[in-house]
């Protein structure tokens, strides 16, 4: 399957993918509605060191743990092997955020959590961070 | 060749064992005995359910289909009363008797009640352990309920939350001098305690009752408290005696190896009624958490089917909250351990380290990204082999070097 993969040598930070996340997970049809005066919540992070900086998102991974701790059955992996949360079976227990070694589950500031779908739920088809990352830092690509 | 599998109890771990099973053998015929008669659901969610965060259709664990699907016949309402290890057959209550090739028991646990005296004379008293006893208990509060429940454990506040909206008051009294004293110390408990007390719910800490008489509960303390509905969440037991019965080794729990065997051949065991090996510590311990139990049905249900899988890294965590005050547990704090500690108003962060390594965490309200500390206990992860002065403060990546994140970010994991 296609991930989401770092070029930890390309990326300068600019935290656009942050926003291309948020955005592209809204709903809404304009970034400036948005995102303006809101508190956002991406489902991808840019972490900055002195020397490189890299953008973590979830990994999709083969074995996840997150599923397997998940206590409401929530987290699944779909046919393709997406990790997948149902927002109607997640009541916010945060247990996959205590679980997950790469830190890639997030609150949604509504109680519940949100994790990296690769865009395949909303309406943007592929992820928003690759098509919007100016230097191709980050990549949708099968490894 | 086809084996015929037997499990019993159908929770958690009975699900983890199933799709452990049919990642190796997808043909043989798997029998599932079900003292609850009812679809597998998610234990933990029983509060919720009250709460109505949730609902009977939502908290299924597993779709309609899960066991049909999975080729498994089901024994609802039906109880294992007695293995023979030797003729390999599972004894039921109703006298049916089922053969095995290879058993799974994941028989889970149950409330513990100690023989108070005059609890026969009172009319509304419930566990909550179950999704009929929180069936039970919702029919039985009413809006001015007075509810008093015994024990500030993990399962007893979490019933407190769930009822919270449905009744008049809640008490909750414990023995302990602190609420959730299993898991926090005493100024994350503080905390806990004073939220808890601004959501309306009263504690009374180092007492207990001693004696019910219908509706009044004497207490330790000398004190008394009137209350309609009871709810008794002391503790709970795991379920050792059909392996105890047929000489299996067994303490607080059923004994297993990393394999999930049970020392009794072609038996195995997983979830709430075992005990194993504490990878944070080295300790054999029940670990009574659903990660656990599914991990370790997952494990059992692969070397049941002829694989090989070990399950050796079980740590003790929990990430639990009440009215909106999240409290997230991992590994052990050993007396002799450093403590790295942050504090502000309403947070809470203790990271513990010893001989190099992360031995154990307490937060309050500080999630983000835990799991990357998790990470670090369950890897057994060398302090020295990261930047621990930069991960301490913040949960991230970079402390982890470019090795790591080059790997980890760029290839699949
Ligand atoms: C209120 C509450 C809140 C919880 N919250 C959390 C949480 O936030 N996070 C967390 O990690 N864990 C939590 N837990 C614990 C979690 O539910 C358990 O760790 C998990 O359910 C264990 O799964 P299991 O399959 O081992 O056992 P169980 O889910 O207990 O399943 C065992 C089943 O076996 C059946 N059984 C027993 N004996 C027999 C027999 N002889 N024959 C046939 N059937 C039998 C029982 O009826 C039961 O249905 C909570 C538990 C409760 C009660």
């Amino acid at each position: 399957m296609r991930r989401v993969y770092v070029n930890e040598e390309w990326c300068l930070g600019c935290h656009l993918c942050e926003y291309n996340c948020a955005f592209a997970n809204s709903g809404e049809s304009s970034m400036v509605k948005a995102l303006k005066d809101k508190k956002i919540y991406p489902r991808i992070q840019v972490e900055e060191g002195d020397k490189i900086n890299f953008a973590v998102s979830c990994r999709h991974c083969t074995d996840p743990l997150c599923i397997k701790s998940c206590i409401s059955g929530a987290l699944t992996k779909d046919e393709n092997g997406v990790v997948t949360i149902d927002h109607n079976k997640c009541v916010g227990c945060l247990t996959c955020i205590l679980v997950c070694p790469y830190g890639t589950v997030v609150r949604d500031g509504e109680g519940a959590v949100n994790k990296c779908e690769l865009c395949l739920k909303n309406s943007c088809g592929s992820p928003a961070c690759v098509k919007g990352c100016p230097n191709r830092a980050i990549v949708y690509e099968e490894r | 060749m086809m084996k015929h599998y037997v499990i019993i109890g159908n929770g958690t771990a009975a699900v983890g064992c199933i799709e452990g099973i049919r990642t190796v053998d997808k043909e043989s015929p798997i029998t599932v005995v079900s003292g609850e008669n009812r679809h597998v659901y998610c234990r933990p969610l029983i509060s919720y359910y009250l709460e109505e965060m949730t609902d009977i259709e939502k908290m299924k664990y597993r779709k309609d289909s899960f066991y049909s699907d999975n080729n498994c016949e089901v024994l609802y309402g039906k109880h294992a009363v007695a293995v023979d290890k030797d003729k390999k057959t599972v004894q039921l209550d109703d006298g049916e008797v089922l053969n095995y090739d290879e058993l799974c028991v994941a028989a889970g646990s149950r409330s513990f009640v100690p023989p108070f005296e005059g609890l026969d004379t009172v009319e509304k008293k419930f566990n909550f352990m179950t999704l009929d006893d929180a069936l039970a208990l919702e029919s039985a509060v009413e809006p001015d309920s007075k509810v008093l429940i015994v024990g500030a454990g993990l399962i007893g506040l979490k019933c407190a939350e769930g009822i919270q909206d449905r009744v008049g008051s809640i008490t909750v009294c414990d023995l302990a001098d602190r609420v959730l004293s299993s898991i926090l110390d005493s100024e994350c408990s503080e905390l806990m305690s004073r939220n808890l007390e601004e959501h309306g719910i009263s504690l009374m800490l180092g007492d207990t009752a001693v004696r019910f008489d219908k509706n009044t509960a004497y207490m330790k303390s000398g004190s008394e408290v009137d209350f309609d509905v009871l709810v008794l969440a002391v503790g709970v037991r795991a379920n050792i005696s059909l392996v105890k019965d047929a000489c299996g080794e067994v303490n607080r729990g059923i004994i297993i190896n990393n394999r999930m065997q049970t020392t009794i051949d072609n038996i195995y065991a997983a979830g709430d009624c075992t005990e194993g090996k504490d990878s944070s510590d080295g300790q054999n311990r029940v670990i009574a958490i659903l990660p656990n139990a599914y991990m370790q049905g997952k494990c059992a249900g692969v070397n049941m089917a002829g694989g090989d899988e070990t399950f050796d890294n079980a740590i003790p965590m929990n990430s639990i909250g009440f009215f909106g005050m999240n409290a997230m547990t991992a590994g052990q704090r050993p007396d002799d351990a450093e403590v790295y500690e942050e504090k502000s108003d309403n947070r809470i962060k203790k990271l513990y380290t010893k001989d190099g390594y992360l031995t154990g965490f307490m937060m309050i309200n500080c999630a983000e990204r835990t799991g990357i500390y998790t990470s670090l206990i369950r890897n057994k992860t060398p302090l020295d082999s990261v930047d621990f002065d930069l991960l301490k403060k913040n949960p991230g990546l970079m402390p982890f070097g470019e090795n790591y994140t080059g790997k980890k970010l760029g290839s699949v994991v």
